[in-house]
Protein backbone atom coordinates (compact mmCIF):
# COMPACT_ATOMS: atom_id res chain seq x y z
CA UNK A 1 0.00 0.00 0.00
CA UNK A 2 1.53 3.44 -1.47
CA UNK A 3 2.22 6.48 0.57
CA UNK A 4 0.64 9.85 -1.21
CA UNK A 5 2.03 13.24 0.03
CA UNK A 6 -0.02 16.57 -0.53
CA UNK A 7 1.61 18.33 -2.63
CA UNK A 8 0.49 21.70 -1.06
CA UNK A 9 1.84 21.11 2.41
CA UNK A 10 4.26 17.83 2.46
CA UNK A 11 1.70 15.64 4.66
CA UNK A 12 2.30 11.97 4.14
CA UNK A 13 -1.08 9.76 4.18
CA UNK A 14 0.31 6.46 5.32
CA UNK A 15 -2.39 3.94 4.51
CA UNK A 16 -0.83 1.62 7.52
CA UNK A 17 -1.91 4.66 9.79
CA UNK A 18 -5.11 5.90 7.89
CA UNK A 19 -6.69 8.90 9.58
CA UNK A 20 -8.26 8.18 12.31
CA UNK A 21 -9.00 11.77 13.10
CA UNK A 22 -11.50 11.94 10.92
CA UNK A 23 -12.70 8.41 10.40
CA UNK A 24 -10.36 6.62 7.84
CA UNK A 25 -9.29 2.94 9.23
CA UNK A 26 -5.85 1.96 9.93
CA UNK A 27 -5.75 -0.09 6.39
CA UNK A 28 -7.34 2.45 4.16
CA UNK A 29 -5.61 2.45 0.72
CA UNK A 30 -5.53 6.09 -0.78
CA UNK A 31 -7.48 5.17 -3.50
CA UNK A 32 -9.80 4.07 -1.18
CA UNK A 33 -10.26 7.61 1.01
CA UNK A 34 -13.86 8.88 0.66
CA UNK A 35 -13.92 11.49 -2.80
CA UNK A 36 -14.35 14.38 -0.28
CA UNK A 37 -11.94 13.42 2.13
CA UNK A 38 -8.84 16.16 2.46
CA UNK A 39 -5.93 16.43 3.33
CA UNK A 40 -5.93 16.88 7.54
CA UNK A 41 -3.35 19.48 7.55
CA UNK A 42 -4.09 21.82 4.85
CA UNK A 43 -7.70 21.08 3.73
CA UNK A 44 -6.44 20.28 0.34
CA UNK A 45 -8.39 17.52 -1.51
CA UNK A 46 -7.39 14.32 -2.95
CA UNK A 47 -6.64 15.35 -6.43
CA UNK A 48 -3.41 17.63 -4.51
CA UNK A 49 -1.85 14.21 -3.79
CA UNK A 50 1.16 12.64 -5.38
CA UNK A 51 2.37 8.93 -4.56
CA UNK A 52 5.41 9.72 -2.30
CA UNK B 1 24.73 52.90 22.35
CA UNK B 2 25.04 55.55 19.52
CA UNK B 3 22.18 54.13 17.49
CA UNK B 4 20.29 53.98 20.81
CA UNK B 5 20.13 57.56 21.64
CA UNK B 6 20.65 59.30 18.32
CA UNK B 7 18.48 56.94 15.96
CA UNK B 8 15.80 56.05 18.19
CA UNK B 9 13.45 54.65 15.09
CA UNK B 10 16.19 51.85 15.01
CA UNK B 11 16.19 49.52 17.71
CA UNK B 12 19.33 47.05 17.81
CA UNK B 13 17.46 44.35 19.74
CA UNK B 14 20.45 42.72 20.58
CA UNK B 15 24.44 43.41 20.15
CA UNK B 16 24.58 43.79 16.17
CA UNK B 17 20.51 42.84 15.60
CA UNK B 18 18.62 45.21 14.48
CA UNK B 19 14.73 46.25 13.68
CA UNK B 20 14.80 47.91 10.87
CA UNK B 21 10.91 47.04 9.79
CA UNK B 22 7.88 49.56 9.14
CA UNK B 23 4.79 50.59 11.66
CA UNK B 24 1.52 50.51 9.94
CA UNK B 25 -0.49 52.83 12.45
CA UNK B 26 -3.37 53.49 9.84
CA UNK B 27 -4.47 49.63 8.86
CA UNK B 28 -7.84 48.93 10.43
CA UNK B 29 -8.87 45.83 7.82
CA UNK B 30 -6.53 43.05 7.63
CA UNK B 31 -8.62 40.54 5.16
CA UNK B 32 -11.35 40.54 6.96
CA UNK B 33 -9.47 40.54 10.53
CA UNK B 34 -10.28 44.00 12.22
CA UNK B 35 -6.84 45.30 13.37
CA UNK B 36 -8.21 48.48 15.57
CA UNK B 37 -4.66 49.50 16.48
CA UNK B 38 -2.62 48.76 13.46
CA UNK B 39 0.10 46.52 12.65
CA UNK B 40 4.14 46.20 12.50
CA UNK B 41 5.98 44.49 9.71
CA UNK B 42 9.42 43.51 11.56
CA UNK B 43 12.32 42.60 9.73
CA UNK B 44 15.61 42.07 11.55
CA UNK B 45 19.17 42.83 10.06
CA UNK B 46 22.23 40.88 11.83
CA UNK B 47 25.80 42.70 11.38
CA UNK B 48 27.99 39.86 10.79
CA UNK B 49 30.67 38.60 8.59
CA UNK B 50 27.96 37.81 6.27
CA UNK B 51 25.07 40.64 6.56
CA UNK B 52 21.98 38.93 6.48
CA UNK B 53 18.21 40.85 6.97
CA UNK B 54 15.18 38.64 7.84
CA UNK B 55 12.45 39.11 6.32
CA UNK B 56 10.62 42.08 4.68
CA UNK B 57 7.85 44.05 4.82
CA UNK B 58 4.89 45.36 2.81
CA UNK B 59 5.03 46.86 -0.20
CA UNK B 60 3.90 50.44 0.09
CA UNK B 61 6.44 50.26 3.84
CA UNK B 62 9.76 49.69 1.76
CA UNK B 63 10.84 53.07 1.78
CA UNK B 64 10.82 52.85 5.52
CA UNK B 65 12.68 49.41 5.50
CA UNK B 66 15.53 50.56 3.29
CA UNK B 67 15.34 53.92 5.61
CA UNK B 68 15.66 52.39 8.81
CA UNK B 69 18.56 49.86 6.71
CA UNK B 70 20.43 52.84 5.62
CA UNK B 71 20.64 54.13 9.58
CA UNK B 72 22.94 51.13 10.23
CA UNK B 73 24.18 49.77 7.05
CA UNK B 74 25.20 50.29 3.28
CA UNK B 75 22.22 48.19 2.27
CA UNK B 76 24.33 46.98 -0.58
CA UNK B 77 25.92 45.44 2.31
CA UNK B 78 23.70 43.14 2.76
CA UNK B 79 24.76 39.49 1.96
CA UNK B 80 22.00 37.58 2.83
CA UNK B 81 18.27 37.52 2.92
CA UNK B 82 16.48 35.34 4.82
CA UNK B 83 12.44 34.73 3.85
CA UNK B 84 10.99 33.02 6.51
CA UNK B 85 7.18 33.70 5.08
CA UNK B 86 6.27 34.78 1.75
CA UNK B 87 2.79 36.16 2.43
CA UNK B 88 2.90 39.64 0.98
CA UNK B 89 2.88 41.84 4.41
CA UNK B 90 6.37 40.08 4.24
CA UNK B 91 7.55 40.18 1.37
CA UNK B 92 5.60 42.66 -1.08
CA UNK B 93 8.72 44.89 -0.68
CA UNK B 94 11.32 42.36 -1.88
CA UNK B 95 11.87 42.85 -5.42
CA UNK B 96 13.23 46.49 -4.45
CA UNK B 97 14.91 44.78 -1.43
CA UNK B 98 16.96 42.46 -3.54
CA UNK B 99 17.21 45.06 -6.26
CA UNK B 100 18.90 47.81 -4.14
CA UNK B 101 20.66 44.84 -1.62
CA UNK B 102 22.12 41.90 -4.57
CA UNK B 103 21.88 39.81 -1.94
CA UNK B 104 24.50 36.76 -2.90
CA UNK B 105 21.82 34.08 -1.25
CA UNK B 106 18.16 34.25 -0.71
CA UNK B 107 17.44 31.32 1.84
CA UNK B 108 14.01 29.74 2.18
CA UNK B 109 11.88 26.53 2.39
CA UNK B 110 11.09 24.87 -0.88
CA UNK B 111 8.17 25.76 -0.64
CA UNK B 112 9.18 29.40 -0.47
CA UNK B 113 11.14 28.85 -3.13
CA UNK B 114 7.72 27.70 -4.74
CA UNK B 115 5.71 30.58 -3.42
CA UNK B 116 8.30 33.44 -4.52
CA UNK B 117 7.94 31.67 -8.00
CA UNK B 118 4.55 32.47 -7.76
CA UNK B 119 4.32 35.55 -6.23
CA UNK B 120 7.26 37.71 -8.28
CA UNK B 121 7.55 35.52 -11.23
CA UNK B 122 11.61 35.89 -10.97
CA UNK B 123 13.74 33.15 -11.79
CA UNK B 124 17.09 35.01 -11.48
CA UNK B 125 16.92 35.73 -7.45
CA UNK B 126 19.79 33.61 -6.14
CA UNK B 127 17.36 31.38 -4.50
CA UNK B 128 19.05 28.98 -2.11
CA UNK B 129 16.75 25.90 -0.78
CA UNK B 130 17.30 25.42 3.48
CA UNK B 131 15.17 22.39 4.93
CA UNK B 132 14.68 21.86 8.91
CA UNK B 133 17.96 21.76 11.17
CA UNK B 134 20.15 23.18 8.32
CA UNK B 135 22.70 25.50 9.60
CA UNK B 136 24.02 28.31 8.08
CA UNK B 137 27.11 30.19 9.42
CA UNK B 138 27.50 33.71 8.72
CA UNK B 139 30.28 34.77 11.07
CA UNK B 140 30.31 34.50 14.28
CA UNK B 141 26.76 33.66 14.35
CA UNK B 142 24.94 30.32 12.79
CA UNK B 143 21.07 30.32 11.56
CA UNK B 144 19.14 27.12 12.05
CA UNK B 145 16.27 26.93 10.21
CA UNK B 146 13.10 25.02 11.16
CA UNK B 147 10.71 24.63 9.17
CA UNK B 148 6.78 25.19 10.40
CA UNK B 149 4.88 23.84 7.18
CA UNK B 150 1.24 25.46 7.99
CA UNK B 151 2.08 27.48 10.67
CA UNK B 152 0.29 29.35 8.94
CA UNK B 153 1.56 28.87 4.99
CA UNK B 154 3.28 25.92 3.72
CA UNK B 155 6.27 28.13 3.43
CA UNK B 156 6.22 29.59 6.82
CA UNK B 157 9.68 28.58 8.34
CA UNK B 158 11.56 29.60 11.94
CA UNK B 159 15.07 30.88 12.27
CA UNK B 160 16.87 30.54 15.30
CA UNK B 161 20.57 31.98 15.82
CA UNK B 162 21.67 29.90 18.81
CA UNK B 163 24.99 32.32 19.68
CA UNK B 164 21.99 35.08 20.96
CA UNK B 165 19.45 32.78 21.79
CA UNK B 166 17.42 34.50 19.48
CA UNK B 167 14.32 33.00 17.67
CA UNK B 168 13.24 34.90 15.05
CA UNK B 169 9.36 32.82 15.09
CA UNK B 170 7.94 34.45 11.62
CA UNK B 171 4.44 35.37 11.96
CA UNK B 172 3.89 32.65 14.82
CA UNK B 173 3.91 34.58 18.29
CA UNK B 174 2.84 37.60 16.53
CA UNK B 175 -0.03 40.57 16.97
CA UNK B 176 -1.67 43.22 15.25
CA UNK B 177 -0.41 46.44 17.13
CA UNK B 178 1.33 49.49 16.25
CA UNK B 179 3.66 50.94 18.55
CA UNK B 180 6.50 52.56 18.79
CA UNK B 181 7.76 50.27 21.77
CA UNK B 182 9.48 47.06 20.29
CA UNK B 183 9.72 45.08 23.33
CA UNK B 184 6.70 43.36 25.25
CA UNK B 185 8.35 44.98 28.59
CA UNK B 186 7.53 48.31 27.63
CA UNK B 187 3.52 47.97 26.96
CA UNK B 188 0.71 46.91 28.88
CA UNK B 189 0.77 43.18 29.37
CA UNK B 190 -2.68 42.68 29.29
CA UNK B 191 -3.42 44.37 26.62
CA UNK B 192 -0.48 42.70 24.45
CA UNK B 193 -2.00 39.29 25.09
CA UNK B 194 -5.25 40.72 23.93
CA UNK B 195 -3.88 41.42 20.74
CA UNK B 196 -1.90 38.17 20.93
CA UNK B 197 -4.94 35.87 21.58
CA UNK B 198 -6.58 37.65 18.99
CA UNK B 199 -3.91 36.77 16.67
CA UNK B 200 -4.00 33.37 17.35
CA UNK B 201 -7.92 32.68 17.15
CA UNK B 202 -7.90 34.62 13.94
CA UNK B 203 -4.62 33.07 11.83
CA UNK B 204 -3.54 30.21 13.70
CA UNK B 205 -6.40 28.12 15.13
CA UNK B 206 -7.52 25.79 12.37
CA UNK B 207 -3.60 24.72 12.71
CA UNK B 208 -3.99 24.27 16.26
CA UNK B 209 -2.92 20.43 15.82
CA UNK B 210 0.48 21.52 14.21
CA UNK B 211 1.20 24.02 16.72
CA UNK B 212 0.81 20.86 19.18
CA UNK B 213 3.05 19.18 17.94
CA UNK B 214 5.74 22.21 17.38
CA UNK B 215 5.60 23.37 21.10
CA UNK B 216 6.45 19.75 21.98
CA UNK B 217 9.08 19.59 19.29
CA UNK B 218 10.49 23.25 20.35
CA UNK B 219 10.73 21.73 24.23
CA UNK B 220 12.52 18.73 23.06
CA UNK B 221 15.08 20.54 20.86
CA UNK B 222 16.23 21.81 24.57
CA UNK B 223 17.09 25.01 22.86
CA UNK B 224 17.66 28.55 24.65
CA UNK B 225 15.63 30.74 24.35
CA UNK B 226 16.45 34.16 25.67
CA UNK B 227 14.21 36.20 23.15
CA UNK B 228 11.15 35.46 20.63
CA UNK B 229 11.03 37.83 17.91
CA UNK B 230 7.54 37.75 15.65
CA UNK B 231 7.23 39.30 11.91
CA UNK B 232 4.18 41.49 13.70
CA UNK B 233 3.93 43.13 16.79
CA UNK B 234 6.08 42.92 19.85
CA UNK B 235 9.40 41.44 20.63
CA UNK B 236 9.08 38.88 23.67
CA UNK B 237 12.23 39.98 25.95
CA UNK B 238 10.62 39.55 29.16
CA UNK B 239 10.09 36.18 29.84
CA UNK B 240 9.29 34.98 26.22
CA UNK B 241 8.44 31.74 26.65
CA UNK B 242 5.13 33.26 28.10
CA UNK B 243 4.33 33.23 24.74
CA UNK B 244 4.96 29.78 24.13
CA UNK B 245 2.72 28.45 27.25
CA UNK B 246 0.08 30.73 25.78
CA UNK B 247 0.07 28.77 22.89
CA UNK B 248 0.42 25.57 24.38
CA UNK B 249 -2.72 26.10 25.95
CA UNK B 250 -4.49 28.17 23.21
CA UNK B 251 -3.90 25.26 21.02
CA UNK B 252 -5.38 22.47 23.10
CA UNK B 253 -8.51 24.84 22.53
CA UNK B 254 -9.40 24.32 26.07
CA UNK B 255 -12.33 26.07 27.58
CA UNK B 256 -14.01 27.71 30.25
CA UNK B 257 -17.84 27.75 31.81
CA UNK B 258 -18.64 30.63 29.36
CA UNK B 259 -20.99 30.82 26.09
CA UNK B 260 -21.06 33.14 23.13
CA UNK B 261 -24.36 33.76 21.77
CA UNK B 262 -23.85 35.45 18.22
CA UNK B 263 -26.86 37.15 16.65
CA UNK B 264 -28.09 39.44 14.06
CA UNK B 265 -31.73 40.74 14.34
CA UNK B 266 -34.18 42.88 11.93
CA UNK B 267 -37.10 43.98 14.65
CA UNK B 268 -35.31 42.93 17.94
CA UNK B 269 -37.69 39.61 17.87
CA UNK B 270 -33.97 37.36 17.44
CA UNK B 271 -32.73 39.65 19.76
CA UNK B 272 -35.35 38.70 22.72
CA UNK B 273 -34.61 35.46 22.24
CA UNK B 274 -31.12 35.80 22.60
CA UNK B 275 -31.42 37.43 25.77
CA UNK B 276 -33.80 35.04 26.97
CA UNK B 277 -31.09 32.35 26.15
CA UNK B 278 -28.65 33.97 28.21
CA UNK B 279 -30.75 34.62 31.13
CA UNK B 280 -31.15 30.20 31.23
CA UNK B 281 -26.95 30.52 31.11
CA UNK B 282 -26.44 33.07 33.46
CA UNK B 283 -28.99 31.20 36.03
CA UNK B 284 -27.05 28.09 35.65
CA UNK B 285 -23.85 29.89 36.68
CA UNK B 286 -22.15 30.25 33.04
CA UNK B 287 -20.54 33.43 32.19
CA UNK B 288 -21.45 34.75 28.76
CA UNK B 289 -21.29 37.06 25.81
CA UNK B 290 -23.91 38.28 23.94
CA UNK B 291 -22.44 39.47 20.17
CA UNK B 292 -24.59 41.49 17.77
CA UNK B 293 -22.86 40.99 14.25
CA UNK B 294 -23.97 44.71 13.49
CA UNK B 295 -21.76 45.63 16.31
CA UNK B 296 -19.39 43.39 16.76
CA UNK B 297 -16.76 41.99 13.87
CA UNK B 298 -16.37 38.83 13.38
CA UNK B 299 -12.71 38.64 13.99
CA UNK B 300 -13.76 40.00 17.88
CA UNK B 301 -16.50 37.07 17.82
CA UNK B 302 -13.79 34.62 17.05
CA UNK B 303 -11.48 35.91 19.46
CA UNK B 304 -14.29 35.56 22.27
CA UNK B 305 -15.14 32.16 21.05
CA UNK B 306 -11.93 30.47 21.60
CA UNK B 307 -12.27 29.68 25.21
CA UNK B 308 -16.16 29.71 24.82
CA UNK B 309 -17.85 26.03 25.77
CA UNK B 310 -20.85 26.67 24.06
CA UNK B 311 -21.68 28.72 20.47
CA UNK B 312 -25.35 29.53 20.44
CA UNK B 313 -25.98 31.44 17.23
CA UNK B 314 -29.08 33.64 16.16
CA UNK B 315 -30.62 34.61 12.63
CA UNK B 316 -34.07 35.51 11.82
CA UNK B 317 -35.49 34.68 8.32
CA UNK B 318 -34.94 37.04 5.21
CA UNK B 319 -36.06 36.26 1.86
CA UNK B 320 -35.60 32.36 2.98
CA UNK B 321 -32.50 32.72 4.33
CA UNK B 322 -30.35 33.94 7.43
CA UNK B 323 -29.22 37.30 7.33
CA UNK B 324 -25.80 38.05 5.27
CA UNK B 325 -23.94 38.83 8.51
CA UNK B 326 -24.74 35.55 9.81
CA UNK B 327 -23.55 33.60 6.62
CA UNK B 328 -20.51 35.82 6.69
CA UNK B 329 -20.13 34.92 10.76
CA UNK B 330 -20.55 30.54 10.04
CA UNK B 331 -17.96 31.46 6.84
CA UNK B 332 -15.64 32.45 8.65
CA UNK B 333 -16.23 30.54 11.35
CA UNK B 334 -15.79 27.47 9.63
CA UNK B 335 -12.92 27.78 7.91
CA UNK B 336 -11.12 28.53 11.51
CA UNK B 337 -12.30 24.49 12.47
CA UNK B 338 -13.15 24.98 15.93
CA UNK B 339 -12.98 21.86 17.74
CA UNK B 340 -14.76 20.40 21.44
CA UNK B 341 -17.91 22.89 21.28
CA UNK B 342 -21.41 22.65 21.62
CA UNK B 343 -23.70 24.60 19.36
CA UNK B 344 -27.31 25.44 19.41
CA UNK B 345 -29.71 27.51 16.88
CA UNK B 346 -32.37 30.08 17.36
CA UNK B 347 -34.66 32.79 15.15
CA UNK B 348 -37.34 34.40 14.99
CA UNK B 349 -39.35 34.05 11.41
CA UNK B 350 -42.38 35.37 9.07
CA UNK B 351 -43.94 32.77 7.41
CA UNK B 352 -40.89 30.53 5.95
CA UNK B 353 -38.37 29.81 8.90
CA UNK B 354 -35.33 28.62 6.96
CA UNK B 355 -32.45 30.57 8.46
CA UNK B 356 -32.42 28.35 12.07
CA UNK B 357 -32.32 25.23 9.57
CA UNK B 358 -29.25 26.46 7.77
CA UNK B 359 -27.64 27.53 11.01
CA UNK B 360 -27.97 24.03 12.57
CA UNK B 361 -26.71 22.49 9.27
CA UNK B 362 -23.56 24.50 9.62
CA UNK B 363 -22.83 23.67 12.51
CA UNK B 364 -23.16 20.07 11.87
CA UNK B 365 -21.04 20.71 9.71
CA UNK B 366 -18.21 21.95 12.20
CA UNK B 367 -19.08 19.11 14.43
CA UNK B 368 -20.54 20.73 17.31
CA UNK B 369 -22.15 18.60 19.65
CA UNK B 370 -25.89 19.90 19.05
CA UNK B 371 -28.83 21.17 21.86
CA UNK B 372 -32.13 20.56 19.56
CA UNK B 373 -32.96 20.97 16.57
CA UNK B 374 -33.24 24.78 16.72
CA UNK B 375 -35.78 27.26 18.30
CA UNK B 376 -38.03 29.22 15.18
CA UNK B 377 -40.44 31.25 16.59
CA UNK B 378 -43.08 33.71 14.54
CA UNK B 379 -42.91 37.30 14.44
CA UNK B 380 -42.57 38.38 17.96
CA UNK B 381 -41.74 35.79 20.78
CA UNK B 382 -44.59 35.89 23.27
CA UNK B 383 -43.95 34.59 27.29
CA UNK B 384 -44.00 30.50 26.31
CA UNK B 385 -41.68 30.99 23.15
CA UNK B 386 -39.03 32.98 25.87
CA UNK B 387 -39.79 30.32 28.11
CA UNK B 388 -38.44 27.39 25.48
CA UNK B 389 -35.43 30.25 24.93
CA UNK B 390 -34.61 30.12 29.10
CA UNK B 391 -35.04 26.07 28.87
CA UNK B 392 -32.56 25.79 26.32
CA UNK B 393 -29.87 27.87 28.03
CA UNK B 394 -30.50 26.35 30.95
CA UNK B 395 -30.11 23.06 29.65
CA UNK B 396 -27.10 23.88 27.81
CA UNK B 397 -25.68 25.97 31.24
CA UNK B 398 -25.89 22.21 32.93
CA UNK B 399 -24.34 20.40 30.18
CA UNK B 400 -21.55 22.99 30.61
CA UNK B 401 -20.94 22.41 33.64
CA UNK B 402 -20.82 18.56 33.46
CA UNK B 403 -17.87 19.05 30.74
CA UNK B 404 -16.13 21.74 32.10
CA UNK B 405 -14.24 21.12 35.62
CA UNK B 406 -14.29 24.53 37.33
Amino acid sequence: MGKYVCQVCGYVYDPAAGDPDNGVNPGTTFADLPADWVCPVCGADKDSFSPE
Amino acid sequence: MILEEKLRTVVEIKKGVHWVGAVDWHVRDFHGYSVNKGSTYNSYLVLDEKVTLFDAVKKPFKSDMLHNIYKVIEPSKIDYLVVNHVEPDHSGSIPEIIETTKPEKVFCSSRGKKALLDHYHREDWPYEVVESGQEIPIGKRTITFLETRMLHWPDSMFSYIKEESLLISSDAFGQHWATSERFNDQVDSSELMAHAVKYYANILLPYSGLVQKLVAEVKKMNIKIDMIAPDHGLIWRDNPLQIVEAYDKWSKQGCKRKALIIYDTMWHSTEMMAKAIADGLIESGISIKLMNLAVDHRSDVITEMIDSKAVILGSPTLNNGMLPRMADMLCYMKGLRPINKFGAAFGSYGWSGEAVKQIVKSLEDMKMKLFGAGINLQFVPNHEGLKKCVDLGREMGAAIKDAVPV
